[in-house]
């Protein structure tokens, strides 16, 4: 791998040892990967942040990493095991609390922006089209790369802490337009509409593409989609499929850029799209539990809650997980108090995946595909996903 | 019996070689106190890797896992070295910030558990001795 002076630099320690540490983490994928040579890149999104998947371990790690290292790009973290605010009225607890504070602090010695949010692309995180950027969070290297047509691989934890310390990433997989290309055409013959829609899709997809080892789709048949919508797709998708990437005709910017694959085909009609949300909804189901905002909800689905909660009240918990700057703008609006008067929840910095919530109820009701997935592998609950209007009628019944 | 692979992190040890086929998952599937493996219907479940050296296809399971192995270093139950068919990031990862050092593109068939081996991370080297 060919590198540059300051990279080199790095490498021996010339700008201390958090940076040294990173290049030698850099140089060793670019080398594994076949990377020519280190990029410089716009932002950084770093996963791994709560306490619950850091452990000591971890933070460890974070602290010794932090007594040098000071980030040079733009980067944001996301979501943490809490609302750092608002953690007691949630049930969690203070030694939990204390630990989980001990990782954020770590974060922000070393100039990160910790606003704990797995929609970085929503609240200033926000790259351009083309710009090369080093994400972490499965479901916004998705929405970066295919969305935004942004490029980004699927960083873990210490690599984007890595490329954050130096600028850097080595160039190697979608940072490379040959590695772009869609891989398997997906027709879509039905009407898709609605978060929880989207999400259904992204698992039918996501589901095809293990069955195919492919990683890359080309869509077509979506007239139209808003950032919600894409948002609750990329989640689905990127968790079923493990996707990073994807092509929807006149939706994503890059659809038009590399030839329509015709070698691999299959459709969606309205049947598999009823199969699979048949999939997500679990029997024998006791919903005790009303979560929206995963990935965390937009200031458009905040501002839509608050219609369907005025003058209502909710009967179940009922959970509503933002980032924090986007809770500001709904204080400051006055969404927040109606949601808030109704007896609904917000969960700031944090999110129903997230948080250590296992085994404390007994069925979840989401919005999300993804939710689903991680409300039963990690939570051990029963799920059923709805759109964001059935969410809120279940939580008043 | 000299094997070359690929190096993946410095430093040379020598050290008795524990071998399995299946992948290892560090976060959830090998106890950092212990040094046990305790994935449920592993090969080496109930086993100790603590001071071996640690040989297997490739690594699978969450990010989380390299900082597992880190744990592991700190808690002296890490192993002394990895050798890899096929290095994974987590792996790679977790070897160069733990320092553990590691080697992949190895043959993994012609190193028996047992074996006294060398690792050499410096220039990519196995030696069954």
């Amino acid at each position: 791998m060919r590198l540059e002076q300051e990279e080199k630099d790095m490498l021996e320690g010339k700008y201390g040892k958090a940076a040294q540490k990173s290049m030698e983490i850099l140089t060793a994928l670019g080398e594994i990967f076949d990377a020519e040579n280190m990029i410089d890149v716009y932002g950084v999104q770093i996963a791994g942040v709560s306490y619950a998947n850091l452990g000591e371990a971890g933070l460890e790690f974070l602290t010794e990493m932090a007594e040098d290292g000071k980030v040079r790009v733009l980067t944001t973290l996301n979501p943490a095991g809490m609302d750092r605010e608002n953690w007691q009225a949630l049930g969690i607890d203070k030694e939990f609390a204390k630990n989980q504070n001990r990782a954020i602090d770590a974060f922000a010695r070393m100039g990160i922006i910790t606003t704990c949010s797995c929609t970085p692309y929503l609240i200033g995180n926000a790259p351009h089209y083309g710009q090369h950027i080093a994400w972490a969070e499965s479901s916004a290297v998705c929405y970066s790369n295919s969305v935004i047509g942004a490029r980004t691989n699927r960083e873990g934890g210490p690599s984007a802490l890595a490329a954050a310390l130096t600028g850097k990433t080595p160039n190697y997989g979608y940072h490379l337009e040959k590695n772009r290309h869609g891989q398997v055409l997906v027709n879509i013959n039905a009407p898709v509409k609605g978060t929880d829609e989207f999400g259904v899709l992204g698992k039918i997809i996501g589901d095809k593409l293990v069955e195919l080892g492919k990683k890359i789709p080309y869509i077509t048949g979506i007239l139209l989609a808003t950032v919600e919508e894409l948002k609750s797709f990329c989640a689905s998708v990127a968790t079923y499929g493990g996707t990073a990437l994807f092509h929807m005709e006149n939706v994503t910017p890059e659809y038009n850029k590399y030839p329509k694959p015709t070698k691999i085909v299959f459709e969606i009609n309205q049947n598999e799209l009823d199969i699979a949300r048949g999939e997500l909804i679990d029997e024998d189901l006791e919903i005790d539990f009303v979560s929206i905002g995963c990935p965390h909800a937009s200031i458009h689905e905040i501002a839509n809650i608050a219609k369907l909660l005025d003058g209502k009240k909710v009967k179940k918990e009922f959970w509503i997980t933002t980032a924090r700057p986007t809770k500001r703008i709904a204080d400051e609006v006055g969404y927040s108090k109606i949601i808030e008067d109704a007896g609904a929840k917000f969960a700031a910095d944090t999110c129903c995946v997230v948080a250590p919530i296992k085994g404390r109820f007994k069925g979840i009701m989401v919005d999300s595909a993804k939710a689903c997935y991680y409300g039963r592998a990690k939570n051990k609950f029963k799920v059923k996903i709805g759109s964001i209007e059935e969410c809120v009628e279940e939580a008043i019944k | 019996m000299k094997l070359m692979g690929r190096k993946i992190y410095k430093g040379i040890v020598e050290a008795e070689a524990i071998v399995t086929h299946d992948g290892i998952s560090f976060y959830g599937g090998v106890d950092p106190d212990t040094g046990k493996v305790v994935e449920v219907g592993h090969e080496l479940e109930g086993h100790s890797i603590t001071g071996k050296v640690l040989v297997f296809p490739t690594g699978k399971g969450s990010t989380v896992g390299s900082y597992t192995m880190y744990r592991m270093k700190k808690n002296n139950t890490a192993p002394v070295a990895i050798v890899n068919k096929e290095i994974d990031t987590i792996i790679a990862v977790g070897c160069i910030i733990s320092e553990i050092p590691c080697v992949d593109k190895i043959d993994i068939n012609n190193i028996k558990t047992g074996q006294k081996i060398i690792v050499n991370g410096s220039e990519g080297s196995v030696e069954v001795k």
